[in-house]
């Protein structure tokens, strides 16, 4: 999973980091429990891009065991 | 949910999908029958009216409301006092995310009057004359505190402080003191400092953008109506019906199965109509009186207290090679938000550079809290200021390397694989064939005369899904009522009812599209984020599939073979076996016919979370002539190129493109509101905020490109916001080879033009 910006400042700093999911909501849930600083953010305010996929309020959305993952921030539109 | 990709269309030819029948709401929009915010009327109807500040910033002492409600005709008074003080929640609204703290406190100001036009009260009476009258009796006690405008001004140490607890998220450690900096956020990617390093040439501007209104013709508008038992109806123009029912029933205090919303037709949103103003308030006046209230907002209110878009500050630094390769790109932004926090800085940092294919890149963004309405989504929400800089900065290297600035475009354009500044690779964009169908286009070829320039800029927005409901009802004669729960403010019915009818195999008149209220379908997310054709489009195809399985069953009871040997073509169930070896065939309406003996009725539902929203990239050419004597830029010549992913009515398509340009000419050069030294609007009405109109642009040419979305059933990409994301930088350019004058900060407006013409001269002389 890749951190960047402001998302790698919360999280102490790391910028590639592994972790064990198999669905967006596991993901969200290890990541919150590994940088606490990290979870208050994660509930509305970002999106999930898997392999390049954009995943908006998606928490069964499947992560394959080498996916690329990148949090990013949700986007609303007008 | 939907969650796994929808069964990509196949190699069968298109029958409806791609051609371009009359609209189905285009007669009672030229007869006058559309049914507008303002137009719902009511038995035993009052009129609400709302008080608003005179001050940009001010401390509520006291409202004393006792008079207005002694005055006879006068049903309902009510102040912030009447709405519970909600903690801070964040909840996702237009372009953001809303908190309800703020919410409560921007429909009626609470503690503070935040900016000119902000509601401190409203009423309800008898007649509008009586209301105005009422208005007159409130009592306010203010003490006028300093103001700030300006997003710089805001940003420093000894700014007036709007909000007293608001320290700046994103910055390690939080702030010991509060600012006017509400959030700062961060993009990036590689080493910028080697970056530029490996730079021949580095161009750095600073770029100044205005604030500017969506420009809705239709101003807000609604009518509630309570009962004495608390059950509610709601009638307003907006973009969202759901979302307008989820923000007033909790400001409200209202159970969501008592509040019922139905969007009325709607003249214009933009962005706009994503939020709530007076619904809350009519609702509670309402409540109040036992009586329905309608509500609407003058002109000069609309400017006031709704919208606008961000003006911002925009620093932006790009190096490249000789060669025309970028080696890194820098950009701070700074967003104005309005009196509350969540400008579209964030959205404005993702977008400034998603049209390159960059190895160094990095992007810092500060969301600023200034005396100024508070700013709602409009069209590509932070994009077209962020992008106008970066196309700007793009067109000067290109100057500088004696390069075509679409060569240098096509040099570093993102394509299928590029990692954007925010992190994930791009999956099938169209950017390079806009670019190509631009150098290609005649208009790149055209001669020009003196005084005449040609502009290029590309433009990206990432577009979305979302939740969506879509119902197919299919009537006993064979006629299908098409329910969707997004309001359709660019044509969407019309695409809807396409795909519908593309799938089930009849004509498109015999699909009657209609937009459903919140009793009527599930929870279905706004219009806004170019996401109707997209993730209606889906649950309408999906609903229809299940019509067409329903069909297909039916069929195969009455003749009483298997499921799997009747198929569904041209409207019709076959066999795949007739009796001889003739083909059995029964077409839909024989299968509604009698629907009610063979089951009963037949109904599709979708409720599904659309994903795959695919981004859509834009090239706009332009050509402009500059009046030396009197400043004024004509737009000689226009023309807007776009990945449509398929276009499903290409003129709705193309009429997204003309809508979003010409706004975007509007934007770079006339609009602006102009505030008093007391931080009061001089502008507010659309005689002198200047918006286009039909005689100030020349036909906007457009060329749609394809690139098929393939996480859509028919390649479907949102094209609404993408075309207003290049017309600042592309006129700017143009400006720019026309008169040898670079603007950095927008509208490029006759007294300024001519400004910066007499600057130069002087300087020259």
């Amino acid at each position: 999973m890749v951190l960047s910006g402001t998302l790698k400042e919360l999280a102490g700093g790391a910028a590639q980091i592994e972790i064990e999911a198999g669905n967006v909501r596991q993901l969200l849930r290890a990541l919150g429990e590994r940088y606490p600083a990290l979870a208050p953010h994660l509930d509305d305010g970002y999106a999930i891009a898997i392999d390049g996929q954009i995943f908006q309020d998606a928490w069964f959305a499947p992560i394959g065991p080498d996916s690329e993952v990148h949090l990013v921030p949700a986007i609303r539109g007008g | 949910m939907n969650d796994v990709p929808m069964q990509a269309l196949t190699e069968r030819k298109l029958k409806i999908v791609g051609t371009r029948p009359l609209r189905p709401d285009g007669v009672d929009k030229v007869t006058g029958r559309a049914k507008f915010g303002a137009d719902i009327h009511l038995p035993n109807m009052l009129i609400g009216k709302v008080l608003r500040s005179p001050h940009a910033h001010a401390r509520i002492r006291s409202i004393d409301t006792s008079k207005a409600r002694a005055l006879h005709g006068v049903k309902a008074v009510i102040t912030a006092a009447d709405f519970t003080d909600l903690p801070s929640e964040f909840i996702p609204a237009g372009e953001m995310m809303v908190n309800y703290r703020d919410m409560t406190r921007n429909i009626l100001a609470r503690e503070k009057a935040l900016y000119e036009g902000h509601a401190v009260a409203a009423v309800a009476a008898t007649t509008e004359a009586i209301a105005a009258q009422a208005l007159k009796l409130i009592e306010v006690d203010y003490e006028v505190l300093p103001h700030v405008m300006d997003v710089a001004q805001a940003m420093e140490p000894d700014a007036p402080l709007l909000h007293e607890n608001m320290y700046t998220i994103g910055v390690e450690p939080t702030p010991a003191k509060p600012s006017n900096i509400a959030k700062r956020v961060e993009f990036s990617l590689g080493d910028i400092a080697a970056g530029f390093a490996q730079a021949d040439v580095i161009v750095e501007r600073e770029f100044t953008t205005k604030p500017v209104h969506q420009g809705y013709i239709e101003p807000h508008a609604c009518l509630a109506s309570v009962s004495e038992d608390g059950q509610a109806e709601l009638w307003c123009t907006t973009q969202g019906q759901f979302v307008v029912r989820s923000f007033c029933a909790k400001l409200l205090g209202m159970e969501l199965s008592k509040l019922r919303v139905t969007a009325s037709e709607i003249g214009g949103g933009f962005g706009g109509k994503t939020v709530v103003y007076l619904e809350p308030l009519a609702l509670a006046l309402s409540r109040q009186a036992c009586q329905p209230v309608k509500m609407v907002m003058s002109r000069t209110e609309v400017f006031q207290a709704s919208g606008p878009t961000s003006g911002a500050k925009v620093w932006v630094k790009i190096g490249a090679t000789r060669a025309g390769r970028i080696t890194a790109a820098d950009a701070l932004l700074k967003y104005q938000a309005g009196a509350f926090q969540g400008s579209p800085v964030q959205p404005g940092c993702m977008c400034a550079f998603a049209p390159y294919d960059l190895d160094n890149v990095r992007v810092i963004g500060y969301d600023v809290v200034v005396n100024r309405p508070k700013v709602a989504a409009y069209r590509a929400p932070g994009a077209p200021i962020s992008e106008f800089a970066v196309e700007s900065v793009i067109d000067e290297l290109a100057q500088r390397l004696k390069l075509d600035p679409i060569e240098l475009r096509l040099k570093n354009a993102a394509k299928e694989g590029t990692r954007a500044a925010y992190g994930p690779k791009f999956g099938p964009i169209g950017l390079v064939q806009t670019l190509e169908a631009a150098r290609a286009h005649a208009h790149y070829r055209a001669p020009l005369k003196a005084n005449q320039g040609r502009g290029v800029a590309s433009g990206f927005w990432f577009n979305i899904g979302g939740e969506t409901c879509a119902t197919l009802n299919l009537g006993e004669d064979g006629t299908v009522t098409l329910v969707a729960g997004t309001p359709d403010i660019g044509g969407s019915r019309a695409s809807l009812a396409m795909m519908a009818a593309e799938e089930l195999g009849i004509p498109l008149e015999n699909v009657r599209p209609v937009i459903g209220d919140t009793g009527t379908l599930g929870y279905t997310f706004l219009t806004g984020g170019s996401r109707v054709t997209f993730s209606s489009g889906m649950a309408v195809v999906e609903a229809a599939r299940s019509v067409v399985r329903q069909l297909r069953e039916r069929a195969a009871k009455i003749w009483e073979i298997p499921l799997e040997s009747v198929i569904w073509e041209d409207g019709c169930a076959r066999a795949l076996t007739g009796e001889g070896g003739k083909p059995k065939e029964l077409p839909l309406a024989e299968i509604a016919k009698s629907a009610g003996k063979t089951g009963g009725p037949i109904v599709g539902n979708a409720a599904i979370s659309a994903q795959g929203a695919g981004p859509s990239l834009a090239t706009h050419l332009v050509d402009v002539e500059v009046d030396r004597e009197t400043g004024k830029i004509t737009i000689l010549r226009y023309t807007a190129i776009q990945d449509a992913g398929r276009a499903v009515h290409p003129s709705y398509v193309e009429g997204q493109m003309q809508g979003g340009a010409v706004q975007g000419i509007g934007w770079a050069l006339n609009e602006e509101y102009i505030y008093d030294q007391n931080g009061r609007l001089e502008n507010p009405g659309f005689l002198d905020y200047r918006i286009p109109v039909c005689s100030d642009v020349p036909m906007i040419d457009t060329v749609i490109v394809e690139a098929p979305n393939p996480r859509h059933p028919y390649g479907v990409r949102g094209v609404g916001e993408t075309p207003i994301v290049p017309p600042m930088a592309a006129i700017a350019n143009a400006v720019e080879h026309a008169i040898g004058i670079r603007f950095t900060e927008l509208p490029m407006s006759p007294p300024r033009v001519l400004k910066a013409i007499d600057d130069k001269q002087a300087v020259q002389a």
